[in-house]
């Protein structure tokens, strides 16, 4: 008899928890089922619940994931800024501690806790489909403050910094907009729409993959990276034309 | 003796008297020619800044046959897809036209970038070679003070030409400029007014900072660097001191034929570098900064480097120094970037008067001194070298603090104390390290130069095997001046007047720690004592007494 009602409980559970899911994620491509969902659970155990808590509720050391949705499970985990290496002003990009579906599992165990930003659909990720002189304006305005006018990234405060955005991948980049990691802001779709969204995404496709026109970038940093260059290998050449050129036959 | 000039016969030759009888040609090459240059690398540098100087002429009277220095708006249709349909100024647009349109435009458009960069940089180390060789005293103060200028109305072509393009990147320098002077009291805001016609940005600022670029400054420092010269010719040029340089000759090589062809070589060699850098390096990509918009500001927004150091006293300096008299506020926290770049172009035209002065010396100067043989005047240079690194490197705290995982607070602290303390601890160690110097230089021409070859001697003993200089290595070690500290001195009635006072502190600090130079007496001593130990090798490195045997003791 209490095995009966266990069994009951625990299906009632898992079914509640599948159809609360199916409920609140609406634009999210990927099925997830509830196996996914207690696949992740088991994953968050393992990994995540020493600083967000068995029940993804919070602690001392790590935010609660309650309604940060699939979308922020996805960029942390899926650039492998989380699991974090160590506590520090910031999380560090890293080469990811899971793989797609472990990631997969993860979102969906944090998205079936309360709804939040899913996955974004592929049409508001495909470079091709944006506007990237709009994205441009868009990005000067609201990104390069910190990220630089191209992405290559710059410093905050107190050892904090907003990393160069190349080799983001179009996914990671939206998602990073729309859940604000770490100490972005967010922009939800009110203050950038999807669509301005994809715009940003085609401007940086397409700065990323130009060919720099004049040569070398010299990492794309401004006048400090030239100012360097000219004062080291301009000057430093000058120095060698005229020790060669005032020096005597022996 | 007869006069007569016999009648050319070769075409070549029938040129020449055709050009030299309506010319005088002959005359000037005879007096021209014979001027004699002394050869060493450290002269040749302010030869770079007059030819990257040249370089930049050329390339910009190309770019001005291009650019439109207007702010009209337009949409832009060209090429750069990432800016297609977004508004700009004729002014941006224009550049943009050059970089990615025009044949050559945008090697020409970094020539002009790299060459400029060079130009100030070449100007910047030729005046500290200047300086750290003392040829500015005596006659040069005059040429010393026209190179101040040049320095100064070389910041001042950059920075206007820094922001012709109208790019983000040139209009976050203008807001720059724009509020440093509105912090000017009572008067800024007018002065900003009358130079922007309006409130910043407003549609005049690059059509008349492009006056300034194109025109006045380049005349200016055409006029100058005219004068420079000249006076080059007129004091002759300053040599090292070594055997058979005095101060009444100049020891070197004649502009006729070999200086005039190095320095015409020369010319094409930094033209070839500045072109080859342009050709593989990208500099200033406006088309990365979009057009300016004064909302948006980019992270790692920094002027060209010879205006890093203005940033970056901006950057270090505490907002608590802004305060406020009768409601009216006085923003010292922006103004000290003035008051810190005119006053160092004051002090670095007073110096060489103040040095005299310092010194009572009003000797003519035609050999230059060692750096380690004026180790106050080489402090002083370091310590001035290291407080302009510190306000320098001030100006890239963020990207050092990202490239070296440091918090940006901490730089900015780090900074305010090494403005304070770099000097100090430079001018400390740099008096130290040529104090050490001049010592070991004494104890050479004394002694000679250690070989590293030690001989034990029959009855056990061991020596240092000591190879004597020879006479023209000893000059450079014992002919130099030490000036030494003159007390203040009374006048005629007896009284010490202030000035007089203050000048014998000045003489203390200078001359005060002194390492004198060898006198005759301690040479021959020196020599006596030497040949009586026997312990050095003559010149084929043999022992002294031929046989292979060290010499008994």
């Amino acid at each position: 008899m209490a095995l009966a009602v266990l069994l009951l409980l625990g299906l009632l559970l898992t079914g509640g928890a599948y159809a609360m899911f199916t409920n609140s994620a609406s634009a999210n491509a990927q099925q997830v089922s509830a196996q996914d969902i207690a696949e992740g659970e088991k994953l968050f155990v393992a990994n995540c619940a020493t600083c967000h808590g068995m029940n993804a509720e919070g602690s001392e050391n790590g935010p609660s994931l309650i309604g940060v949705g699939a979308a922020a499970v996805d960029f942390q985990v899926g650039t492998g800024r989380m699991p974090l290496q160590m506590h520090g002003p910031q999380a560090a990009r890293k080469a990811p501690q899971f793989n797609e579906e472990e990631t997969a599992q993860l979102a969906a165990y944090v998205a079936s806790l309360a709804p939040g930003p899913a996955i974004p659909d592929d049409e508001y990720l495909d470079p091709a489909l944006g506007d990237p002189a709009a994205g441009g304006g868009l990005f000067r305005t609201n990104c390069a403050m910190c990220h630089n006018v191209v992405g290559s990234g710059g410093a905050l405060t107190r050892g904090k910094y907003a990393p160069s955005l190349s080799g983001v991948s179009e996914r990671h980049i939206y998602e990073a907009m729309q859940t604000g990691p770490q100490n972005m802001p967010k922009f939800n779709d009110a203050s950038l729409t999807p669509e301005e969204k994809r715009d940003i995404i085609a401007y940086l496709d397409e700065i990323n993959t130009m060919t720099a026109p004049g040569g070398f970038k010299l990492g794309s940093l401004g006048p400090v990276a030239e100012g360097l260059f000219i004062w080291f290998f301009g000057l430093g050449a000058v120095i060698g034309l005229t020790v060669w050129l005032s020096a005597r036959a022996k | 003796m007869s006069t007569t000039t016999p009648e050319p016969t070769t075409a070549v030759g029938k040129a020449a008297d055709w050009a030299d009888t309506r010319m005088g040609a002959s005359k000037l090459v005879r007096e021209f020619g014979r001027k004699i240059f002394p050869s060493h690398w450290s002269f040749m540098l302010g030869e770079v800044s007059l030819y990257s100087f040249i370089i930049v002429v050329l390339t910009g009277t190309y770019l001005t046959f291009f650019f439109y220095p207007a702010m009209g708006e337009l949409h832009y249709d060209g090429p750069y897809v990432p800016l297609q349909g977004v508004e700009m100024s004729q002014a941006y647009q224009s550049t943009l036209y050059i970089s990615f349109e025009l044949r050559g435009g945008l090697l020409i458009r970094q020539m002009h970038h790299w060459g400029a960069l060079l130009f100030v940089a070449a100007v910047s180390i030729h005046m500290l070679r200047v300086f750290f060789t003392g040829a500015f005293r005596r006659p040069r103060e005059l040429n010393w003070l026209v190179g101040v200028g040049l320095l100064a109305l070389s910041w001042a072509a950059g920075f206007t030409g820094y922001s012709l393009p109208d790019d983000l990147l040139s209009g976050n320098g203008l807001r720059i400029i724009d509020g440093i002077i509105k912090a000017i009291p009572l008067v800024g805001t007018y002065i900003s007014f009358f130079l922007f016609g309006g409130e910043f940005p407003g549609i005049d600022i690059i059509s008349r900072l492009y006056t300034l670029h194109i025109m006045i400054i380049p005349a200016a420092i055409i006029a100058l660097i005219a004068i420079h010269l000249i006076f080059v010719v007129v004091h002759k040029h300053t040599q090292w001191p070594q055997a058979g340089n005095t101060e009444r000759n100049v020891v070197g090589e004649p502009v006729l034929p070999t200086f005039a062809a190095k320095g015409g070589g020369f010319f094409f060699l930094v033209f070839a570098l500045i072109a080859g850098l342009s050709a593989f390096f990208q500099i200033n990509p406006v088309w990365n900064y979009g057009p300016y918009d004064p909302s948006p500001v980019s992270a790692g927004t920094q002027p060209d480097w010879y205006i890093g150091w203005a940033d970056g006293i901006l950057r270090i300096a505490p907002g608590w120094m802004e305060f406020y008299i009768f409601g009216w506020p006085i923003s010292m926290n922006i103004l000290v970037a003035v008051i810190i770049m005119v006053g160092v172009l004051v002090g670095m035209a007073v110096w060489p008067f103040f040095e005299a002065w310092v010194a009572k010396d009003n000797r003519e100067h035609h050999v230059l001194d060692r750096p380690r043989n004026a180790p106050t005047r080489t402090a002083v240079g370091v310590a001035f070298v290291v407080w302009y690194l510190v306000m320098w490197a001030g100006a890239s705290g963020d990207l050092i603090a990202v490239f070296f995982h440091m918090s940006l607070n901490d730089m900015i602290y780090i900074f305010r104390f090494l403005f304070f303390f770099g000097p100090i601890i430079a001018y400390i160690v740099t008096k130290r390290i040529c104090l050490g110097l001049q010592r070991k230089d004494r104890e050479v021409a004394l002694h000679g130069r250690e070989t590293g070859r030690i001989l034990r001697l029959p009855h056990g003993e061991f020596i240092e095997v000591h190879e004597p200089l020879d006479p023209h290595s000893a000059w450079r070690l014992v002919a130099f001046d030490s000036p030494e500290y003159v007390p203040a001195q009374a006048d005629e009635n007896g009284k010490i007047s202030t000035a007089e006072k203050w000048r014998g502190r000045f003489s203390k600090f200078f001359f005060e720690d002194r390492v004198a130079p060898l006198s005759k007496a301690e040479l021959e001593a020196a020599h006596a004592h030497n040949e009586g130990h026997g312990h050095h090798l003559d010149s084929e490195g043999n022992d002294q007494d031929g046989q292979g045997r060290p010499l008994p003791h």
